[in-house]
Formats: structure tokens, C-alpha cells, sequence
């Protein structure tokens, strides 16, 4: 086995660092001396807040991931967004419909996809994004909704389109109405809300409010575990 | 027989009656029309320019799909791709043969794609009516029950189905295909001059005048010529010529509407398979009044 470095040189800003080879970009960053007030979140990969680009010495290649979630490599020049420009419409969604040209209408530039799946590339979720902006083109919002479904709104899919898409936009449309007009509402949790406002547990929990802690205690270690 | 088949976007929006009983009457003659399970826009216009790459991605990656479908087994050495909308046609199939010609757009092409598995050019574009006439029209009209006895139908073939030379479904000066579907169906064929023209295309977004009055001589001519019906395989050239009849009758006075269906609902209709499979409610013109006193409805 060769001699593993523990450091690797990464640029910011095309300055040169090193910085421990075990770090993610945010934290390389802040080894290095930056303190994030944008551009970070849940630093668990799961808010979207932190997209960045880079690029590897020698390498052609744009590359996306979620700064938080990126282990840094030797020779990586990084640029962080903290901010993706992008256009949001105003709508309000009691007053559309699910119609197949509703994403058209509020998005009209979704026609201007060229099918070069750059966007997919980007993405830091591997979601199937020019999937979902082509099922959009042709109203298939149900298709939209589930195909972006796990969609943090980085912004970098909208950052690397050629069409000038912004296709997590878009996605959240066509969820919202998948939400409110096309998914099956959940008759079993309606049930469970009516009986809950007609007082069907008020004994019950006011039995509990009561209880010690020695009480309670008792009760859930004898409780009715259902496999 | 199982067919790969390219919906393309329109059929899937203002397009539905057009889908919904070409599968069914493709259904009706043992034909099985599997979707591809994924699949983006063609690219809707043909890129004539040398040095266009990025265009050619869209179709390319359509043909791609077919080739994965053999790959993962949906079909077995069946490569024979089958289209409805004339414009997906003629897009699909000169990108089809544009790279097969040209080894180095190709190469271009799969660098861009890098991601997906490279084209090997092994997919025949087809549209449906080539696919009905190589089945021959006689096995067509044994199929038929409610024949189109009766029925004034002139075929209307736009540009995008017979040209250019070589990509056409064919002979682009006297075309014979529909003609030929029409009299199977039993119907009565009304051919006339304009058939192959021009329906305007995309100037009905910023001129709707020019629409409007080819719309207006093509659809005066086929009445003239004795026709009650227009049939046609485009989605956009129906556009054309239905909705904008309302445009059509404000500009030339005198001007009687007259409806205008895809081929494959009259297919639907003479195959018994019901109206609501034909989806004629869709139609801007409505077809039912003309269809119901030829007891065809």
C-alpha cells in the first residue's frame, strides 16, 4: 500500500490551501478560515443550502455537489452559490388547475429543453431531472411530482441549463398540484381526524394527564406491541 | 406484434382523441403499441444547419430508448420504432438518417450524452400508415364493421409526412396511403390539389392571418372537391385546420366550417370499437352532427 496523504490542496477563490483530506468542503472551508452566513444549512445534505461548483485540475468538467455533503479532493477549484438566481411565478394555487398545460403556462420556457441532460448531471440528488422537465412538457404532472420528489431546491440544476430552465421551480408546481388535486386523499386519516374532533380520545388522554411518572412508566413497558 | 411506439408530447395534451384510437384500432388489428418507458420531446423541428449538434440530442436519445428496450428485453430484436404525430415523424427519422451518414456529428453526439448508451443506428423510424399499407389495407378492411358507407372524406397529408424526398411515407406528388385507408374503411375518397400543402405550421403563434388563409384555401378546396370531412396525421396541421376555422369565417364570408378528424378515429369508428374510444367531443369543429345523419354515430 502506498503512503496515503492526509492533506489534499484545494482553491478557493483560485487561492491555494491545504487542508485536511477527510473533509467535507464546508468544513474544509472553515479549517480554512471562512465563516459561512449563507450558503449553509442543515449540513446534513438534506436543505439544499450549500451548492457548489468545481472543477478538478486537468479535468474539462463542471461539477455540482452540496458542499456539506462533498469530501475534498486533491486540486479542486471551488466556487460556492449561495444565492441561485432564479425565477419564481406567482401563483395562486386554489385557483389553477391540474390541466395538462398548466406548467406551460406558468413556466413557458420548459419548451426550450433541448434534451441535453446537463441538468441530470448537476443534480447532487441523482434525481432524473430533464426526465421530470420533459414529463412537464407534456403535462405529466403526476410524473413530475414523483421523479422530483426528493428535490432539496438547490438551485443547481437551473444554474448549469443552457435553456435557462429552472426546472426545481417547475417541480414544485407540479407537486403542489399533485398535492392538492391529483394524490388520493387519505380516507383513514380523515376517519381518525373526525373522531379525534369528536372526543374520542379526551377520556383517554385526560386519564394519562394524570398519571405519575411511576405510572406512566408502568404503562408503556406493559404496553400491546402488535408485530 | 409488439411495437415500440413514440407518443410524443401533443398526443399526450391537446392531442388525447388521436393516442386514444390509434392504439385501439392498432389493438383491433393485433398490433400492440408499447409505449417507450422513458422518453423526451423529439425536438419538434428538424435542424437543417451543418454545424447543429445540440439539436440532434433530443431525437438521438428517443432512438437511444429503443435500443434499451432491446437491451433489457421488452423486445427482442424488434428495432421498428412507430409514430402517430407527422412532425415527430419527420424529426425522429432525418436525425435518424443524418447520423447514420455522419460518424463524426455522431461521435459529438455521444460525448454530450456520455451517460447514456451510445446510438448504434439500428432503429427504422415508421410512421403508423406505413405500417398499415405493409399489412395490407384488404387485412384493414376485413376488420372493419361499421364501414364509412357513404362518408366524403378528403385525406389531407400537410408537409411533414411526404417530404423532404426519401424521409416521405410516400410518393410526395400523388400520395396514395390514406387514400387507400379511407376506401378500405369503406369510405369515399375526395382527393384534391391541396392536399400536400403547406398548413401554415408555426405562423399560427404570430400570424394567425397566414393561417387563416391557407387554412381557408385548403379546406374551401377539399368542400368544393365534394368533401363533408378532412382527415390528416398532425396534430399541428389539426390545429390549423380546426381552430382556426373560427378565424377562417370572421376573414372570408361564405366560408362553411367543415370538420376535420385524425385518420385513426375514422379507423376507430368503422372498427366498432365506440365513440367514446374516438374521442370526438375533442374535435373543434364537432364531427358528430355530419357522423349521426350518416348513421356512422
Amino acid at each position: 500500500m502506498g503512503e496515503e496523504r492526509s492533506t489534499v490542496t484545494i482553491y478557493v477563490m483560485g487561492k491555494a490551501y491545504e487542508v485536511p483530506a477527510s473533509l467535507t468542503i464546508m468544513k474544509a472551508m472553515e479549517y480554512i478560515g471562512y465563516r459561512f452566513v449563507r450558503g449553509a444549512g442543515c449540513r446534513a445534505g438534506f436543505c439544499g443550502a450549500c451548492a457548489t461548483l468545481y472543477r478538478k485540475k486537468g479535468s474539462y468538467k463542471l461539477e455540482a455537489a452540496l458542499a456539506c455533503q462533498k469530501v475534498v479532493e486533491d486540486g479542486m477549484y471551488i466556487a460556492t452559490i449561495p444565492f441561485a438566481p432564479a425565477e419564481k411565478r406567482t401563483y395562486d394555487i386554489n385557483k389553477l388547475r391540474p390541466t395538462p398545460n398548466v406548467l406551460l403556462e406558468y413556466y413557458p420556457e420548459i419548451a426550450r429543453c433541448l434534451s441535453c441532460n446537463t441538468c441530470t448531471k448537476a443534480c447532487p440528488q441523482d434525481l432524473q431531472v430533464m426526465d421530470y422537465v420533459q414529463a412537464a412538457i407534456r403535462g405529466d404532472i403526476e410524473e413530475v411530482a414523483r421523479l422530483s420528489f426528493d428535490c432539496l431546491s438547490c438551485g443547481l440544476c437551473a444554474m448549469r441549463c443552457p435553456a435557462e430552465i429552472v426546472p426545481y421551480n417547475v417541480a414544485q408546481l407540479a407537486r403542489r398540484l399533485y398535492a392538492k388535486y391529483l394524490a388520493k386523499t387519505s380516507e383513514h386519516l380523515m376517519r381518525r381526524l373526525k373522531e379525534i374532533e369528536e372526543g374520542k380520545f379526551d377520556e383517554e388522554l385526560k386519564r394519562l394527564k394524570g398519571l405519575s411518572r411511576e405510572e406512566l412508566k408502568e404503562l408503556y413497558d406493559k404496553r400491546e406491541i402488535r408485530v | 406484434m409488439r411495437f415500440a411506439y413514440y407518443p410524443g408530447c401533443t398526443l399526450k395534451t391537446t392531442a388525447r382523441n388521436y393516442e386514444d384510437s390509434a392504439l385501439a384500432s392498432a389493438r383491433a388489428l393485433g398490433m400492440e403499441l408499447l409505449e417507450l418507458p422513458r422518453w423526451n420531446c423529439c425536438g419538434t423541428v428538424h435542424a437543417l444547419a451543418k454545424d447543429d449538434v445540440m439539436h440532434y440530442l433530443a431525437p438521438i436519445r428517443v432512438l437511444v430508448r429503443v435500443e434499451d428496450m432491446n437491451r433489457e428485453g421488452i423486445l427482442e430484436g424488434n428495432y421498428r420504432l412507430v409514430t402517430l404525430c407527422a412532425m415527430c415523424y419527420n424529426t425522429l427519422k432525418r436525425a435518424n438518417g443524418v447520423v447514420k451518414e455522419d460518424p463524426d456529428r455522431m461521435r459529438k453526439l455521444h460525448d454530450i450524452m456520455e451517460r447514456e448508451q451510445p446510438y448504434e443506428g439500428k432503429v427504422e423510424v415508421l410512421h403508423l400508415l406505413e405500417l398499415l399499407r405493409e399489412m395490407g389495407f384488404e387485412k384493414v378492411a376485413e376488420r372493419v364493421e361499421r364501414p364509412l358507407t357513404g362518408l366524403r372524406v378528403a385525406p389531407y397529408y400537410g408537409c411533414l409526412l411526404l417530404r423532404p424526398r426519401g424521409f416521405g411515407i410516400d410518393n410526395p406528388d400523388s400520395p396514395r396511403v390514406m387514400e387507400d385507408l379511407i376506401r378500405a374503411l369503406g369510405g369515399e375518397v375526395v382527393e384534391f390539389p391541396y392536399r400536400a400543402r403547406c398548413c401554415g405550421s408555426y405562423h399560427t403563434v404570430e400570424r394567425k392571418d397566414i393561417v387563416a388563409e391557407a387554412a381557408y384555401k385548403i379546406l374551401s378546396q377539399a368542400r368544393e372537391m365534394g368533401a363533408e370531412i378532412v382527415a390528416l396525421a398532425c396534430p399541428l396541421c389539426s390545429f390549423n385546420l380546426s381552430e382556426r376555422q373560427d378565424e377562417v369565417e370572421r376573414e372570408f364570408p361564405g366560408f362553411r366550417k367543415i370538420p376535420v378528424v385524425y385518420f385513426t378515429q375514422l379507423m376507430a369508428l368503422a372498427f366498432g370499437l365506440g365513440e367514446d374510444v374516438c374521442g370526438l367531443d375533442q374535435n373543434h369543429v364537432d364531427p358528430r352532427p355530419l357522423l349521426r345523419s350518416k348513421s356512422l354515430i
